[in-house]
């Protein structure tokens, strides 16, 4: 039985900034199976947990002093509530690592500790009848497991309610950014080819000159709509997203046009501007698939709103900029 | 969650009152203490508060619950992608990055 460290390791640092930063995040994963920290014997707890490494290590760290068994389940590398959402944690799966581990072999209760998260993936009353061990439902945190335990297997309502810290928002950040770094690059290399564009036939100086400026206002919006939104989000007005990432990708349009000094026509600024708002309400709107308080319908519902306007925002500013070098303001 | 609410009635949340049968796991569940147990029956008291989790449905051994089934976790590009797929009749992946 392998036994774990509760304390971790820079490995483990490292591989969590790695993860975080999106760098092959979907093979950070632990091998499934039954591990166990301290001395666990036939009354210790199962706690059940999923595969993907930030999962299991945010787990073990809480377990120091703790007897008990860890199952881990095979949910190809994804944390506990999507993989929840997505049905591989789920009661088969469960019952089936259960089977595997011989877990009935090994303690005397029919108890398995599932975190409550686990909940949109495992039916309780259906991994009784795969398995025979009873589901119950910990806290929403790995943070509260010790609490819980101690408490006699209760969990308060602080507990069982899912928060969205400024700190828990911005974790979320990079990876949001590296999802972009393709269409980024995309983009960006047609806003050059695009900026070179004139009266004069093709102008090379103008393709790097305001190619640069456009690139520029894109990577600034990409962080208004993926770091400012979700940073400031309780503080920014309106509840749909399309609507902050307009905000806070307008008020860094503004201030790219007020402090660098950017060389193009008014057509141009006003060009760039539309492109900012609408790149950064996209990316706000992106956002709500990180976050755990939108609802789908809600989503669906703000999507038909605001992707009409970033489009139309998109293509207007794209006509402002190719126009501008012909019409001369 | 009380500082961070979406959009009003959006949510697709349904309880039958009639099939519950009082068991409180869906306000074990859910991460948004979207209900609460009224002597023998469980009553929706934040129906706005709902994200269409599905937690609560799946652990409702009476089948009492009904929540939103499409699946996704709601991120702008997936939905892109689904409804691009329905459009030109294409089977779409579940999950982008997430």
């Amino acid at each position: 039985m392998p036994r774990l460290r509760t304390r971790l390791g820079l490995k483990d640092l490292l591989g969590a900034v790695r993860a975080r930063l999106g760098i092959a995040r979907n093979q950070y994963k632990v091998n499934p199976g039954l591990y166990c920290t301290g001395t666990p014997g036939p009354r210790s707890p199962v706690l059940a947990t999923a595969n993907y490494k930030l999962s299991f290590d945010a787990l073990r760290k809480e377990l120091a002093d703790i007897d008990a068994w860890v199952l881990v389940v095979d949910t190809r590398g994804i944390n506990v509530w999507c993989a929840a959402g997505k049905g591989t944690f789920s009661a088969d799966e469960v019952a089936y690592q259960a089977g595997r581990a011989r877990l009935a072999e090994i303690v005397s209760h029919r108890e398995l500790i599932l975190p409550q998260f686990a909940a949109t993936g495992v039916a309780s009353q259906k991994l009784r009848e795969k398995c025979g061990f009873r589901g119950i439902f910990g806290p929403l945190r790995a943070a509260d497991i010790a609490k819980f335990l101690k408490d006699g297997k209760k969990a308060d309502e602080t507990m069982r309610t899912v928060t969205f810290t400024l700190g828990e928002r911005l974790v979320l950040v990079p990876v949001e950014i590296a999802l972009i770094w393709k269409p980024f690059v995309l983009v960006t290399l047609s806003l050059f080819v695009l900026s070179g564009i004139g009266p004069g036939f093709y102008s090379l100086d103008a393709a790097l000159g305001r190619g640069m400026t456009a690139a520029g206002a894109t990577v600034l919006a990409i962080l208004a709509g993926a770091l400012a939104a979700p940073a400031l989000l309780p503080w920014l007005p309106g509840r749909q997203f399309w609507l902050k990432g307009v905000q806070t990708g307008g008020a860094a349009g503004f201030a790219y046009l007020f402090f660098f000094p950017t060389g193009v026509s008014p057509a141009g600024n006003a060009g760039l501007w539309l492109w900012m708002a609408a790149a950064a309400s996209y990316m706000a709107m992106n956002f709500t698939g990180a976050t755990p308080y939108t609802s789908l319908s809600g989503v669906e519902q703000e999507m038909r709103k605001g992707l009409p306007v970033q489009i139309g925002g998109a293509l207007l500013a794209l006509v402002l900029w190719i126009a501008a070098p012909f019409i001369g303001w | 969650m009380k500082d961070f609410r979406y959009i009003d009635g959006a949510a697709l949340l349904r309880l039958d009152e009639d099939a519950c049968i009082g068991c409180g796991n869906c306000t074990v569940v859910c991460p948004h203490r979207v209900f609460a147990l009224r002597g023998k029956k469980a009553g929706i008291v934040d129906h706005d508060g709902c994200m269409e989790c599905g937690a609560c449905a799946l652990n409702c051994p009476a089948g009492a619950i009904v929540v939103n089934p499409d699946e996704g976790c709601g991120c702008a590009a997936l939905i892109i992608n689904g409804w691009l797929s329905k459009a030109l009749k294409r089977k779409t992946k579940v999950c982008g990055g997430c």
